[in-house]
C-alpha cells in the first residue's frame, strides 16, 4: 500500500527543503507520495527541476496562503 | 542520468562564501554529480573538531542570513556526503601548517588530499572556487 507522507520544511530556505525531501525519499517505498510544505519560493521551482533531473514523479505545487505544497511521487 | 564532475575548492573563511560552496555542493551531490571539495586556508579552521561553527558575514548579505533559517553550511557539506556520495578533503598543506592531524578534524571529513591528486581528480570536472 503506497504511503503518502507530509515533510513540514516551513520556515527553511534553500536548499533544505530539497534536502529534507532527499532525505526522506531515500527512506520511502517505491509509489510512495511526499508533500513538502516550504515557505522558500526558490524551492518551490526547484524541487520540480531536482525531481525531473533524478526520474521521479513530479505530482504538482500549490501555493496556499503563502506556503508552498509540493507533491512528489518516489518512482524508481 | 548523465553524471558529471564538480571540484569545490574552498578558502574563504566567510559565511556567505561558505555557504554558497556547501550549496554547490549538496545541491550538485544529490543531482548525480559526483563532488568533490577541497578545504585549504581560511576555510580550514571551521572543520577541526569542536570549533566555532558561526563564520563571520563578508557583507551584508551574510548580516542577513544570519537572522533567517538558512541551513548550516558545515550540516549541508554532510548532507552532499551522506545523500549524495560526495568526498570532502582537507587540504594536507593546511593541516601541516595549522599542526591539526586527521583525528583533530570532523569526522565526516574524507583522507586528506594534496594539491596535485585534487587537480589530476579535477582535469575533466567542472571547477568552483569560493
Amino acid at each position: 500500500m503506497p504511503e503518502r507522507k507530509v515533510i513540514d520544511a516551513r520556515g527553511s530556505f534553500c536548499p533544505g527543503p530539497l534536502m529534507e525531501l532527499i532525505g526522506w525519499i531515500k527512506l520511502a517505498e517505491i509509489g510512495d507520495e511526499l508533500e513538502v510544505l516550504s515557505t522558500d519560493k526558490g524551492s518551490a521551482n526547484d524541487i520540480p527541476e531536482w525531481v525531473k533531473k533524478v526520474g521521479h514523479d513530479f505530482l504538482g505545487a500549490r501555493e496556499e496562503a503563502g506556503v508552498w505544497h509540493i507533491t512528489v511521487k518516489k518512482a524508481k | 542520468m548523465e553524471s558529471n564532475k564538480i571540484s569545490i575548492i574552498v578558502v574563504s573563511g566567510a559565511h556567505e562564501r561558505l555557504q554558497m560552496a556547501a550549496m554547490v555542493a549538496s545541491v550538485g551531490a544529490v543531482s548525480g554529480n559526483e563532488v568533490s571539495v577541497f578545504l585549504s586556508m581560511n576555510a580550514m579552521p571551521y572543520f577541526v573538531k569542536g570549533s566555532d561553527t558561526r563564520a563571520p558575514a563578508e557583507g551584508p548579505f551574510g548580516t542577513l542570513m544570519a537572522g533567517k533559517n538558512v541551513p548550516a553550511f558545515r550540516m549541508l557539506f554532510q548532507q552532499a556526503i551522506e545523500l549524495g556520495g560526495a568526498k570532502v578533503h582537507p587540504c594536507s598543506m593546511a593541516m601541516d601548517v595549522m599542526g591539526v592531524e586527521s583525528e583533530g578534524l570532523e569526522p565526516f571529513l574524507s583522507e586528506p588530499l594534496g594539491l596535485t591528486k585534487f587537480l589530476r581528480d579535477a582535469r575533466d570536472a567542472q571547477v568552483w572556487t569560493f
